[in-house]
């Protein structure tokens, strides 16, 4: 088949499958809630059939393997977007086994919340596959609006509605900057195309210098919102806040991963031609953002908004690597966000264990639970730790490999200012940890409690994978080394 | 010793790391099987420290035992022998890696006392230790800095659980400043390898590149403090009393008697091997701030009351001679400055034994609370005299050699430094001897009428630590013939 240019379109529907997998397990779900009587279905059967849907799904990404092909001009699928689908996958799958309690207790409409988390996954893996601008923005809105009706179903929590309004609120600006940005980029390269794109600029720009400019600045904003990046943070602690649990642990996971898979294929492609428009830009929002984020965390309260400050910081330093963007610090990065995805999720689901037993989030909460739960404590120092870039932990490593992979491109004092923040960092997690550890449970209570076994399973799988990463990350630096090369090719 | 010796060097920081891994499989409860596992692991890691050191031929290679293990290589940034585990000691490293084998025992043995969280406590304990040893025998700068990250994390927790006097705020102090400090390091071996544009981590292939000198003069100075904050350099060591007062005991042993040592060996393996030009021409600055540090140091020392202050002053004073023996860049001032981070490393760790072992019952510090202790704690008072004579360099004990090296490298390199330095020695014979006095001697207080001599624990630690003084101040020969030639074979731009 053709399209009206004459082009070759290839539809091959299996190379859609974990996509198109997800997407009816999602539907799937929405019938099993609404009949749930009538079927006569468990507690268990709205999460069982997600975490059905995501092994399927994560078979046919298996089966889909490292070939390279498009589908229809529209979506690229090579090592890159298998990277980022195993990815997208495994961090819901976690995230469902971790959190059903949690869901179960705290969420409204929980047939819908399984399904929109099912259908942002399928976004985020568009978004690193898609290889035409409107690909791409479709399935930035499929991930956002999934995100921002999840957001809004805590359960009895007046911040959750809250935190949802702000999130759409900003989310449409920030989308329509994207869309106007694009319209400009579209203006001047004549195409949607990411490989037309980047022939277009790479061959001049004389005289539309000033629509690139802006078209540029206009989408550094939008994706700069999605990913959180100083000066476009200012919804994240809030949604944060109050989005319930799971939903935030999946706004600092795959949303933050999807937009990165995102920036790192439109900024090593199609914009790369223009990186002398672009470069300082990405820079200075890199030192604002690793600023601005560690020294706010220093005055949070609350474990979610602590956590939202650190994530924030977390994303100076992956702007880092757009900065002095190569092959090298691209499978740096995709090594780096392998690791923090592990490091988060491991943070979130243990805070998440913590809430479902005892209710409460703020930091001083944490009171000596090394007492109370030391495995607990354990999980939460070890993720903590990681964060900060300790060593034997997932972040020492990764993120020694990312600064070292900036240095050799040169940009010896961005890395200077990452590690002041890095440190500035260890300071708030320490006060987490100094809770935990040096002080005495609240009242003397030091009875121990224990985790459900889904709780265990989740944390365990994790600690193991945080310390995996720190000890041998060899397999991951290989598969992000192997997942980066089409994009420089 | 060959490439058949490389289980060694893997066992010292294994048995630690491993011991810290089987520690948390254990029930809290159970204490004497706490106690049995810790003996044998530190008793394990003392025979090999010792055996690594007995070992080492100084007739033979610079670095010895070596062997590599491929951890990563052409991945991304990394080319070939990218990242490695690789072993090997040079002289200095090995009579590292015995110290602090003969640190960590006596260590050990008087932490058993401890009632709260004993468990909790060796397992940071041994992580601690896996770091220093890692540090001493890694050839690879990736995982020479890991261990090194490694020895300074658990620090936070061992003082802030576990101290004394203001412990959260020696705790966050210490750990604050210590990390400021790996920012240095890490800008610095980034900048190493990006320099070097070898691909590998390889510490001896980088010491074969030669780096352009103004790269050398610049990176030179970031490593020399970011590992410098470690030794105490002066002015970043107020971290230092403000640490080791707060500690608990083997913390304060391992963390005066070791830890120091680390950033001194940081600035002698990251620093002077690896960028001889600009370390050639820094040494005068360092042996400024050295003999500053040491004078500066003795001074503060003498207006301390609290024993663990005067002790963590004395301890930046001592730290000052190591920067002043590296700056004369002469190898017998070289020799003097190694063999001081060995003599200091054992008589501090032995000046905190007997201050905890003390300090545990009268739950007091101050000098001037104390007087004719001799005759309630005579066993107390003996080896804290030995000590004390180490420290102010009487001859016989390790204290004298390593000062009379230092010394003598110091006058011929600038007469004023070494007269400073002798100076020094003067004030710190006067703040020791002016302690014994008021502390052991003259007329007893009867309030502490209730304190008994040191447990037999401490006794036996006591005199591991002692034997080592009385031996390497008797016959320093094991230890100058190994450093020395360590130095002049090996570190360029050091000249006899």
């Amino acid at each position: 088949m053709t399209d009206l240019l004459g082009n070759e379109l290839n539809f091959q529907y299996e190379l859609l499958g974990p996509e198109i997998a997800l997407a009816i397990t999602g539907m799937l779900v929405m019938f099993a809630d609404a009949f749930r009587r009538e079927l006569k279905l468990g507690r268990s059967a709205l999460p069982g059939i997600s975490v059905l849907g995501l092994v399927v799904a994560l078979a046919a990404t298996l089966y889909v393997g490292d070939q390279t092909a498009d589908f229809a001009r529209l979506v690229q699928i090579d090592n890159f977007t298998t990277f980022f689908r195993v990815l997208f996958i495994g961090v819901t799958l976690v995230l469902i086994i971790g959190s059903h309690e949690y869901i179960e207790r705290h969420v409204s409409h929980i047939g819908e919340f399984y399904a929109l988390l099912l259908f942002s996954t399928v976004g985020a893996m568009f978004m690193a596959s898609a290889r035409d601008l409107l690909t791409a923005y479709l399935a930035i809105e499929v991930l956002s609006f999934s995100l921002y009706v999840a957001v809004s179903l805590g359960k009895n929590d007046p911040r959750s509605g809250e935190a949802a309004l702000k999130y759409v609120l900003l989310g449409g600006v920030a989308s329509a900057m994207l869309l106007y940005g694009l319209s400009m980029l579209y203006g001047v390269a004549g195409s949607t195309q990411y490989s037309e794109i980047a022939a277009s600029l790479a061959a001049g720009t004389d005289g539309f210098e000033l629509p690139l400019l802006l078209g540029l600045a206009l989408i550094i904003a939008g994706v700069g919102f999605k990913a959180s990046a100083v000066p476009f943070h200012m919804w994240t602690p809030d949604a944060y806040e109050g989005a319930p649990m799971p939903i935030t642990a999946y706004l600092s996971a795959t949303s933050k991963a999807a937009t990165f898979a995102l920036i790192l294929r439109w900024f090593s492609g199609p914009l790369l031609p223009a990186i002398d428009d672009w470069q300082w830009m990405i820079a200075g929002i890199a030192v604002a953002t690793m600023v601005v984020g560690n020294l706010v965390a220093l005055q949070q309260r609350n474990i979610k908004r602590l956590l939202a400050y650190s994530s924030i910081g977390q994303v100076g330093f992956m702007l880092m690597a757009i900065t002095a963007i190569s092959d090298e610090t691209g499978s740096a990065l995709l090594l780096h966000l392998i690791g923090y995805l592990l490091t988060n999720l491991a943070v979130f689901m243990a805070i998440i264990a913590f809430y479902n037993q005892t209710g409460k989030e703020q930091i001083v909460d944490f009171r000596g639970l090394a007492q109370t739960n030391p495995y607990l404590a354990l999980v939460i120092t070890s993720g903590l730790f990681s964060l900060a870039g300790m060593p034997l932990l997932a972040g020492f490593l990764t993120k020694f490999i990312l600064f070292q992979a900036v240095v050799s491109e040169g940009y010896t004092w961005l890395v200077l200012i990452a590690l002041v923040a890095s440190t500035i960092s260890l300071y708030y997690y320490l006060q987490v940890i100094k809770q935990m550890y040096l002080y005495q449970p609240e009242g003397g209570e030091t009875e121990r409690w224990r985790l459900t076994p889904t709780g265990y399973l989740a944390t365990g799988a994790l600690l193991v994978g945080v310390v995996w990463v720190g000890v041998y990350a060899t397999p991951f630096y290989a598969a992000a080394d192997r997942a980066i090369a089409p994009l420089f090719s | 010793m060959t490439e058949s010796d490389a289980p060694a060097l893997l066992a010292v920081f294994l048995i630690p790391l491993g011991t810290a891994l089987l520690l948390m499989l254990i029930p809290s409860k159970e204490r004497s099987l706490i106690i049995a596992l810790t003996g044998v692991s530190s008793f394990a890691m003392f025979v090999i420290s010792v055996v690594v050191f007995v070992q080492y031929d100084f007739h033979g290679e610079q670095f010895q035992g070596v062997r590599a293990w491929t951890y990563m290589e052409n991945i991304g940034i990394l080319g070939e022998k990218g990242i490695q585990l690789k072993v090997g000691v040079d002289g200095i490293a090995a009579a590292m890696v015995l110290l602090t084998g003969i640190v960590i025992m006596p260590g050990t043995w008087v932490s058993w006392k401890i009632q709260d969280r004993l468990k909790d406590f060796f397992i940071l304990l041994f992580v601690l230790t896996a770091g220093v040893f890692g540090t001493f025998v890694m050839l690879d700068l990736f995982v020479w800095f890991l261990f090194y990250e490694l020895a300074l994390l658990p620090m936070y927790l061992l003082i802030g659980v576990w101290g004394s006097t203001r412990k959260e705020y020696g705790a966050m102090k210490l750990m604050i400043m210590l990390l400021a400090g790996s920012i240095l390091i890490f800008t610095g071996i980034f900048a190493i390898y990006a320099e070097a544009g070898l691909g590998t981590f390889d510490m001896p292939t980088l010491y074969g590149v030669d780096f352009d000198s103004g790269f050398q003069k610049t990176y030179f100075p970031m490593i020399a403090v970011g590992c410098g904050i470690l030794a105490a350099l002066f002015p970043f060591h107020s971290w230092s009393p403000d640490g080791h007062a707060a500690a608990p005991t083997a913390v304060s042993m391992l963390h005066a008697g070791v830890l120091m040592k680390l950033g001194a060996f940081g600035v002698i393996r990251l620093g002077f091997q690896m960028m001889p030009e600009g370390g050639a021409f820094w040494a005068p600055a360092l042996m400024t701030l050295g003999i500053t540090a040491a004078l500066y140091g003795a001074v503060s020392a003498l207006r301390q009351t609290d024993l663990k202050l005067m002790t963590g002053f004395s301890s930046i004073s001592h730290m000052g001679y190591v920067m002043v023996g590296l700056g004369t860049m002469n190898v017998i001032g070289w020799t003097g400055a190694v063999l001081q981070m060995f003599a200091h490393g054992i008589m501090t760790a032995l000046f905190f034994l007997l201050i905890g072992g003390m300090y545990d019952q009268a739950h007091n510090r101050d000098i001037p609370n104390f007087s004719g202790m001799a005759r309630q704690m005579p066993v107390w008072t003996v080896f804290f005299v030995i000590a004390g004579l180490a420290s102010l360099g009487l001859p016989g004990m390790s204290g004298f050699v390593a000062e009379v090296h230092i010394f003598i490298g110091a006058f011929r390199a600038y007469p004023i430094v070494g007269g400073l330095a002798v100076l020094t020695a003067g004030i710190t014979a006067t703040y020791l001897l002016r302690m014994f006095s008021q502390a052991f001697f003259g007329e007893f207080n009867p309030r502490w009428n209730h304190l008994r001599d040191i447990t037999m624990a401490e006794r036996a630690g006591a005199a591991v630590l002692a034997v080592t003084i009385l031996f390497m101040g008797l016959w320093p020969s094991p230890w100058v013939n190994r450093i020395s030639t360590t130095i002049a074979e090996t570190i360029p731009g050091v000249t006899l």
